[in-house]
């Protein structure tokens, strides 16, 4: 999946259907070939030219529960909040 | 405490006027990335693992309650509700959106408050001794000077594109609270043969990959040449400092490789140009600058001592409290009470938006409106009647803000870590809090005595794990997170850094591991013994056996 | 390229050679300190203004006892974060007494125009699309400072004290 932060906000967003940007990761999508991940990843690129998000990269996932979860705690945290703050990030 | 004037007061608005035009150019993409990072990192804008950070300075620890209840107002309606005090006497927030920053700047200049120059290749905030201008053991008030090269160092144009950051911490007592060993410049005041009050001057200290105890290049400063002199030194570091590698760029690298006496020849070179030229500090600004900290008109009031003690005998609690928690003040009658923002369980440095207007409430009530913010992490009231202690440690337990642990175990340093940081390797905020659960017996803690446990998420040692008594690292092992503890570090006037206990230790075990090292400790104390002085006098290996058994231990 | 120059937008008199293989036998020239080194006789002979341009690891004290020869010198910023100029601008002004045009080459832009301004720059190669305006708009970002530096201009702490 295609994790980046909103330039305007920093809000934490995946690149999920039609090339737009979710906060939720379980609305993201998840990509299972090289170069679609190739294609996604410019594509992201693009838009951090166009000034929308910064720093696209591509993290890898594993499905859980049916739901995607990111694999590197790193990510864990930035998809769903610090873990030491429960309260104040929506899961 | 400093009150801006017409020139403050216009250059603060100026620059949030100029940081409004930079966001607007980068949002329409006027500027990449790459451009717009410095000039946000100069007004405090981190980007973190889920959205901006935003860095307030506090300069050298002093704040007024008008201020405090700003930094409530941001929490509340830019945030989450709370804010984070760091270990540079800065409020962090974690939530912030960068089209909002203008505005939050804009409020914080109303009340004489920025984040200018809190991050960046750039000096950084001054920081101090959190009991600056009321402690006993002051030679003199470090604050002024804090001040002058505060102003000094704002916007400087030749200094604000160095290799690396830049930390100065100013101590005006032999007991040095602001851990100026480990700072680029750290100053200490002191006499000199003629009785005459100046600094000595400490280069290169720093934590980090690298870290080093500061060293003297120069035994005593006079005042008027503070600021010519610390200009070559920052001229000698912008020019010959590392650029090449932002792991070897701060001035700690550059010292140590040419030497401090090569540096002092450099600096000393530079300086004959300019130490009598306009950079001498004129008698009227330092005159303009000290009646600002001039000392309170205090009442005469007769030492509370026997009133007291009367009170300790029946008031376990309260006798805890005071034993731990609260500090001679210069003056009779009057006392310094440490607000611990380490209760059990706790995130150390957070506070919540509601706390912070309480915590300014009581400061105008108890304490003159100024509040004080210590790099361990706490707040504290300098001029507190010692007849109203009773009642504000009432009020204080009412908001947790009086756990008796000052100075003891779980008055733990904690960086924000891997829940937080970009750079982090490992949740430092976890750990804090395991260790502030297992040692709640507050009787046990006393009986401990003086301890500090410093934590970092990954080598760039926010927490200051090098100078704590233990300093806990955390480090990434194949995506797993593990803790390397060290033990024996000070940041005080004998500045030590810890010694590597042994291989990392994963985050279920750390708890247990505290309570061996504690364990062996109380064993073999001699009278008197802190821990850290049983360590230097026993060594490393009683400790490793404890923790790792009596295995020798492979990499 | 364009230069902006006592607050106009001007094309520079001089052939900044630095890069080049052969310098030109007429013609007032920037060239490098390593061409000054190799050529310096032949330089003077010329006749003509000359100008040199440093590198960002090149300090002034090296041309120092030069400096009379030079009517341009230019100090290169390499990216913009390499703040190695602004030190030698202000040796340059203030320890060598250098009086000729001081020109900021390189990644030299608008955010950055107010500290070159302030330690002695008084010619910019701005690399933007409106090069003017983005010195203009920089040259009004601040009334105040607390420092004093090359530009010589009244500081807060000066003006307080009516100095």
């Amino acid at each position: 999946m295609i994790i980046a932060n909103r330039l305007r906000d920093g809000v934490v967003v995946f690149l999920g259907p039609g090339e737009g940007w979710e906060p939720s990761i379980a609305a993201g999508t998840v990509i299972e070939e090289a170069n679609d991940a190739e294609r996604l990843l410019a594509v992201a690129k693009r838009h951090e030219g166009e000034c929308r998000v910064i720093d696209p990269i591509l993290i890898e996932v594993e499905i859980k529960d049916g739901k995607p979860r990111p694999i590197a705690i790193r990510e864990v945290v930035r998809a769903f909040g610090p873990t030491v703050r429960t309260d104040l990030t929506e899961v | 405490m400093y009150r801006y004037d017409e020139f403050d007061e216009r250059f603060v608005h100026e620059r949030v006027t100029q940081f409004r035009r930079q966001v607007q150019r980068r949002l329409k993409g006027e500027l990449t990335e790459d451009q717009f990072r410095p000039l946000r990192l100069m007004n405090g804008l981190y980007l973190q693992l889920h959205a901006y950070m935003l860095r307030i300075n506090v300069p050298y620890g002093t704040l007024s309650s008008k201020q405090m209840r700003k930094f409530a107002y941001i929490a509340r309606t830019y945030d989450k509700n709370y804010g984070h005090f760091t270990t540079r006497q800065n409020i962090q927030y974690n939530w912030i959106k960068l089209e909002q920053t203008p505005d939050i700047l804009k409020h914080l200049a109303d009340v004489e408050v920025t984040g200018i120059q809190s991050s960046g290749n750039c000096v950084r905030n001054i920081t101090s001794d959190q009991y600056a201008g009321r402690a006993k053991d002051e030679l003199a008030d470090p604050r002024i000077y804090c001040e002058l090269l505060r102003q000094y160092s704002f916007l400087h144009p030749e200094f604000s594109y160095l290799p690396r950051k830049f930390k100065i911490a100013v101590t005006g007592s032999p007991n040095d609270r602001a851990a100026v060993a480990v700072h680029d410049i750290g100053l200490r005041m002191h006499k000199n043969e003629q009785g005459e009050i100046g600094f000595e001057v400490l280069v290169g200290g720093g934590l980090g990959r690298t870290p080093y105890i500061g060293q003297t290049i120069r035994k005593w400063l006079a005042p008027e040449h503070l600021l010519s002199y610390v200009e070559s030194i920052l001229r000698i570091y912008n020019m010959q400092g590392r650029r090449d590698n932002i792991h070897k760029a701060r001035i700690k690298i550059i010292v140590n490789q040419m030497g401090i006496d090569k540096y002092r020849e450099l600096v000393d070179q530079d300086w004959e140009f300019t130490k009598n030229g306009v950079l001498k500090v004129p008698d009227e600004e330092v005159a303009r600058i000290n009646a600002y900290f001039a000392a309170p008109t205090y009442e005469k009031l007769a030492d509370q001592t026997a009133a007291l003690t009367k009170l300790r005998a029946g008031d376990k609690a309260f006798d805890r409290w005071l034993r731990g928690n609260v500090i001679e003040h210069k003056v009779p009658g009057y006392a310094i009470v440490n607000l611990s923002l380490k209760a059990p369980g706790k995130a150390p440095g957070d506070i919540t938006a509601d706390k912070m207007d309480a915590v300014a409430d009581l400061a105008d009530r108890y304490s003159l409106g100024e509040i004080r913010v210590s790099h361990r992490q706490n707040l504290v009231f300098v001029d507190v009647k010692q007849s109203e202690l009773y009642e504000l440690w009432h009020k204080l337990v009412d908001l947790e803000l009086a756990t008796p642990n000052l100075g003891l175990l779980t008055d733990i340093i904690c960086c924000p870590g891997l829940d937080f940081c970009a750079l982090a390797n490992a949740r430092s905020i976890p750990i804090a809090q395991d260790i502030s659960r297992a040692f709640t017996d507050l009787d046990e803690l006393q009986k401990i005595g003086q301890f500090t446990i410093n934590i970092s998420g990954c080598m760039n040692a926010c927490g200051h794990h090098h100078v704590g008594h233990i300093g806990i690292l955390g480090v990434d092992k194949r995506n797993e997170e593990f803790f390397q503890l060290t033990l024996g570090g000070s940041s005080d006037q004998r500045a030590s850094l810890g010694d590597r206990l042994g291989p990392g230790l994963p985050q279920s075990e750390i708890p247990a591991a505290i309570r061996k090292i504690v364990d062996t400790y109380l064993v073999v104390r001699e009278q008197g013994e802190r821990f850290l002085d049983t360590y230097r006098r026993i060594g490393i290996e009683p400790f490793k056996r404890a923790v790792y058994g009596d295995q020798s231990q492979a990499a | 390229m364009a230069l902006v120059k006592n607050g106009e937008l001007v094309e520079s008199s001089f052939v900044d050679v630095s890069a080049a293989e052969a310098i030109p036998p007429t013609g007032a020239v920037i060239v490098s300190f390593t061409q000054w080194q190799a050529q310096r006789d032949a330089l003077l002979a010329r006749g003509t203004p000359l100008g040199i341009r440093l590198h960002s690891d090149q300090a002034p004290e090296v041309i120092a006892a030069d400096l009379p020869h030079f009517a341009v010198v230019a100090l290169e910023f390499p990216k913009f974060r390499d703040g190695r100029a602004y030190s030698y601008a202000r040796l340059l002004r203030e320890r060598y007494g250098y009086k000729g045009e001081l020109r900021a080459v390189g990644d030299v832009l608008l955010e950055q125009l107010f500290f070159m301004l302030r330690t002695g720059f008084d010619a910019f190669e701005i690399t933007s699309a409106d090069p003017l305006r983005d010195y203009q708009i920089a040259l009004a970002d601040f009334s105040v400072w607390y420092q004093p530096a090359a530009d010589g201009r009244p500081t807060a702490m000066q003006l307080r004290h009516r100095k």
